[in-house]
């Protein structure tokens, strides 16, 4: 039952053969076993079984909210969530528990899903690792799969295999191996360079980046405003759909979000794409892509030609400026927003009464990692007075030259863009950290942040195993604004690529007690 | 650094005292005056000291909190003297993940006021963000409008009278450089006792408007006249309560000294100005100042300087490690404010949504100017007048009620408005919304006036006695206290006998051609009657007992 798509489980619950609070408990009790991945940072235990129940009355009564009543759901922990702990895996959110929802949070329990818990994450989305948390590093179920293990026999001792797991990416990790990993049906993640498209291809799940405007923000603890999306990570194209659905629209608590209704969709299950043009941006076959990721590529593309699609190269010739220009506006932005986190109204204060000053920096040194305070520190540099032109202004004009590309990709007729979504399959932790995070974010982002430049909404879809048994996802880049056109090619997609599903092993021998911070909300 | 401060306390008072000295001579000093202005607004000659003039250039920054329900980018409420931290929101504390949403009535009154200063309003501004770290501001930001601002290249008359005669008066331009809105910060209250800081966010987040003024003005006066102008424009718009007391309306000043011909001196801004009277000492303050260093061989700071209104000087503030840098970046969470007017309003538009400038401007009130230029045309008062009329919150809408309820003329009226109205609240401080005698009781005993039942010096007479506010009315008091004008000409004539009977020195000195003293007897009859006779009448009488 827990390998079932969100929609098949919410027929199952609609006819009965499985109670909210059933489906509730063996979530729980598989989160509970699967400890070890360090998916979620904290399981809302109690606050679940009561949703769990509520739902189950409303099924009992024969009015269920809709579709996503009594599922369970996990969401990234930079999401605020009323009584439950939101910490951005930083010790500067250690404890703090908002006092509201993020929209995206409040409409799905409006809609009567069940919050499981809170996931895991690089500290305040900064990484593409998920490794990079005070909560230590997600753990890719794929890790632990009969694919990956027979493909990569253990190198000898024991030691080693315990140094075998591979990374889930980032930085919603924790949202994409929940999904994984069956413990929930959906997760929300947050999408600023590729947050959630490029854990969702290392973990081999669907990870959705909608149209920037068309989700709140509201209660979305921001990396980039102007870039930041929440992500949607599900099991197959269709849940994605159901979750945007249900997302989706113009919140008054944000004023970037489109002031025009949202109709939610269903995709088509007769797809014709013949009339499809699919564009292969060139600039995407970029140093570092593997052999067999580009081989994928170019098989995927075959897919669409045979079955009558058009098919063609296009350039989008800015795309190798946007890492620099990326860094510079996220960096000047995460500089201004962590500006709030100075101990006085929430968060942690360190002990130090000297003077104001002295305290502000104090916390701010304990308080964040280095990777917050190294991109608060550039950020800062690039928007002084002197700066301000040469890097702020220059990037913002690069910024829109990356996004005019686009319009003229698609002004030319093209579609759909088609690429890869990661350069290569998932890394064993122990060779990602090698790395520093900044390396490893400029390398991993680079397929996938161009999307976030120009707002487009794009889709990671599981395509194949690599020759290591791990997940490889492909990426479609849609027109603004067209989730319907997108979802519904990734979803021929789909069709015709049968990923296969990830055999779990036995995880029981897996000590969960290594993972002490695991907590249960007790309140509410 | 308790020693540095009480040091320049009392450095500050030293100056002060030779301030005082000068001040103390007339309103406009002796060694001031070579920094006076005239009226075409340059400065004056120098004095007898034969040292070359000082030009003195001041220019106003005014941040006007917006009269609003609620804040620039929250619902929270806005109201003054709450309890502390009582209206924030999870945005004004800036609880991460909250965001801006803009306040429709706050654009409105930024238009409005635009409009009023004859400002271009522009149909798309920008929101930044400033960045510093302050206890009362927890993002650790300030939105504003830094690149784009709502208005642009307005203007602001006003006027000022020389010498401080009332009757000559002149009227000056200002030129506005912009108006942007901005939020207002929160509240920090040092407790230096305990070393802690106190902070209340309860204005954290209100609407501000920041009027930005070209360096058009020369002296305090001119400044004052400028912002008190201002105040009554906001006033008259609603836009803004301004009252420099609760901190509606505070004032930064600029201020520099250069010789005539040279390029402007290094500036000072003055802060911490909480009302205009304080604004023309602490402008006069500093450009005397300033003065006084450059001419002793000193140089002038580019720093902020707080005026301390005790002592009636500016001090240096202690500024936060030298010059900040405040990293200035557009807005990411709010679009660009985009206005319209009749022209480019959309056509499918939901009107709720959207501002219309033409429409506001259409709905303007009648500004001040406008106000006493109708007064003066209106009722034959004079310009000064209606300057008067104007300044005192309702003393207009009173004078109008009176003389619509009133046959004397306008310009009689205004002499009971001002003289005897509005010296008693004055002495009282009273407001005129709080005025005892109201504006029908006042019309009522000016037509006991009007029509000769009494004499005016009984009609000061009642006025007293309707102070004290008992709720009688004007006929009511002049029966009680039989102040009615003598009807009787027989009783009148036999009154006029008995003091001429009793004044032989002054009747034979009028008989002789000095027709002066006829007023002398006239006072005579009025103190014998209490003020019941009709002076024009005993007049009449006497001299015709006179004549005889």
């Amino acid at each position: 039952m827990l390998r079932a798509s969100l929609r098949e489980v919410s027929a199952a619950l609609k006819e009965g053969r499985v109670t909210p609070t059933e489906l509730c408990q063996r979530c729980l009790s598989l989160i509970k076993s699967t400890s070890f991945l360090n998916a979620y940072v904290t399981v809302a235990e109690e606050t679940a079984l009561k949703q769990a129940e509520e739902s189950e009355k409303r099924y009992r009564r024969g009015q269920p909210l809709g579709v996503l009543d009594g599922i369970p759901i996990a969401v990234k922990d930079n999401f605020n969530t009323a009584g439950i702990e939101t910490t951005c895996a930083s010790n500067m959110l250690k404890g703090y528990i908002s006092p509201y929802n993020a929209t995206v949070v409040q409409k799905l329990l409006d809609q009567g899903a069940v919050l499981l818990g809170k996931t895991n994450l690089d500290e305040f989305a900064m990484g593409s690792g998920s490794t990079d948390g005070i909560f230590g590093p997600v753990r890719n179920p794929w890790s632990y799969s009969r694919q990956y293990k027979e493909k990569t026999p253990p190198k000898s001792s024991s030691e080693n295999e315990e140094s075998d797991w591979v990374i889930t990416g980032g930085s919603s990790g924790g949202s994409a191996a929940a999904v994984s990993s069956f413990t929930c049906f959906a997760a929300l993640g947050s999408d600023t360079g590729g947050s959630t498209r490029n854990p969702a291809a290392h973990c081999g799940v669907v990870g959705l980046k909608p149209t920037y405007g068309l989700i709140s923000r509201h209660g979305l603890i921001p990396l980039v405003n102007s870039m930041d999306v929440p992500g949607i990570l599900t099991r197959c194209v269709d849940d994605a759909a159901v979750v945007l659905g249900s997302l989706a629209g113009h919140d008054p608590k944000d004023a970037t979000t489109i002031q025009d209704t949202f109709k939610p969709f269903e995709l088509p299950n007769l797809i014709d794409v013949r009339k499809l043009c699919i564009g292969i941006p060139k600039e995407y076959h970029a140093p570092g892509l593997s052999s067999e990721i580009l081989a994928l590529w170019s098989k995927a593309a075959d897919l669409f030609k045979d079955a009558g699609a058009k098919v063609i190269e296009v350039s989008l010739p800015h795309t190798c400026y946007s890492i620099v220009c990326y860094h510079v506006l996220c960096t000047a932005e995460v500089a201004s927003n962590m500006a709030r986190f100075d101990g006085l109204e929430y968060g942690h204060r360190a002990d130090m009464n000297k003077s104001t000053e002295s305290m502000y920096a104090a916390t701010r040194r304990e308080g964040f990692n280095d990777v917050v305070r190294g991109r608060i520190l550039s950020g800062n540099y690039f928007l002084l007075k002197q700066n301000y032109e040469n890097y702020f202004i220059k990037a913002q004009k690069v910024r829109r030259l990356i996004a005019n590309d686009f319009v003229k990709v698609f002004g030319s007729g093209v579609d759909i863009l088609l690429t890869p979504t990661t350069l290569s399959d998932a890394v064993p932790y122990m060779e990602f950290i090698k790395e520093d995070n900044r390396t490893r974010s400029a390398q991993d982002d680079i397929l996938t942040q161009a999307a976030n430049m120009a707002g487009l909404p794009a889709i990671s879809i599981p395509t194949a195993l690599s020759k290591r048994g791990l997940p490889v996802g492909l990426q479609f880049i849609g027109h603004s604004f067209q989730e319907k056109q997108l979802l519904t090619v990734a979803k021929w997609f789909e069709k015709q690529i049968k990923f296969p599903m990830i055999q779990l092993e036995e995880v029981k021998r897996h000590d969960c007690s290594v993972f002490q911070h695991q907590k249960s909300v007790s309140f509410l | 650094m308790a020693a540095a401060a009480a040091a320049a306390a009392r450095g500050c008072e030293r100056v002060w005292r030779r301030a005082w000295w000068r001040g103390a001579a007339d309103a406009f000093p002796a060694p001031a005056r070579a920094v006076a202005c005239n009226a075409r607004g340059g400065a004056a000659p120098a004095g007898e000291s034969g040292l070359a003039s000082w030009v003195p250039v001041v220019g106003l920054e005014i941040h006007v909190q917006i009269s609003s329900n609620s804040k620039l980018f929250s619902g929270s409420q806005v109201q003054f003297a709450a309890p502390p931290n009582s209206l924030v929101s999870f945005f004004d504390a800036s609880l991460p993940g909250t965001l801006p949403v803009l306040n429709r009535r706050c654009v409105e009154a930024a238009v409005m006021t635009g409009l009023a200063l004859n400002c271009s309003i522009n149909k798309k501004s920008l929101f930044d963000r400033k960045h510093y770290f302050y206890a009362d501001l927890p993002a650790g930001y300030q939105i504003t409008q830094q690149r784009v601002p709502i208005a642009v290249n307005g203007s602001l008359s006003y006027s000022l009278c020389i010498d401080n005669k009332m009757s000559q008066m002149v009227t000056k331009t200002v030129r506005i450089k912009q108006i942007q809105l901005e939020q207002d910060s929160g509240k920090s209250l040092h407790d230096d006792a305990r070393s802690q800081t106190l902070v209340d966010l309860n204005r954290a987040g209100v609407g501000l408007m920041e009027v930005v003024t070209e360096p058009d003005m020369c002296c305090g006066e001119e400044a004052a006249a400028a912002v008190r102008e201002l105040q009554l424009i906001l006033q008259t718009l609603g836009s803004s309560q301004a009252i420099m007391a609760e901190g509606q309306l505070r004032v930064d000043a600029n201020v520099s000294v250069h010789h005539p011909g040279e390029p402007y001196g290094v500036r000072t801004e003055v802060k911490n100005i909480n009302s205009v009277r304080f604004l023309a000492k602490a402008v006069d303050y500093e450009i005397q100042r300033q003065i006084e260093e450059l001419e002793n061989g000193g140089t002038i700071l580019n720093e902020t300087r707080s005026f301390d209104s005790k002592l009636g000087c500016t001090v240096p503030m202690r500024d936060k490690e030298g010059k900040q840098d405040y990293r200035f970046m557009p807005e990411p969470n709010l679009p660009p404010l985009i206005l319209y007017d009749a022209k480019s309003l959309p056509v499918n538009m939901n009107h709720q949504q959207v501002v219309n400038i033409d429409w506001i401007r259409e709905r303007l009130p009648d500004l001040p100017s406008v106000k006493r230029a109708k007064l003066v045309e209106l009722y034959g008062i004079l310009p000064e007048h209606s300057f008067t009329l104007l300044n005192e919150d309702g003393l207009a809408e009173y004078f109008e009620n009176v003389i619509k309820q009133t046959q004397m003329k306008p310009k009689k009226v205004i002499g009971w408005i001002l003289n005897d109205l509005l010296s008693y609240l004055k002495q009282h401080a009273l407001t005129v919304k709080d005025s005892p005698v109201s504006s029908f009781l006042l019309a009522d005993l000016l037509n006991l006036l009007e029509r000769r039942e009494i004499s005016s010096s009984a009609a000061k007479q009642v006025l007293e006695e309707l102070w004290k506010g008992e709720g009688k009315t004007p006929l009511k008091i002049v029966k009680e206290k039989k102040l009615e004008l003598i009807q009787d000409q027989k009783e009148l004539e036999q009154i006029c006998q008995s003091v001429i009977d009793r004044q032989e020195d002054e009747v034979m000195a009028i008989k002789v051609g000095n027709q002066k003293v006829l007023n002398k007897l006239i006072g005579l009859v009025q103190r014998a009657t209490r003020g019941r006779s009709n002076p024009v009448l005993v007049k009449q009488i006497l001299e015709k007992k006179l004549s005889e």
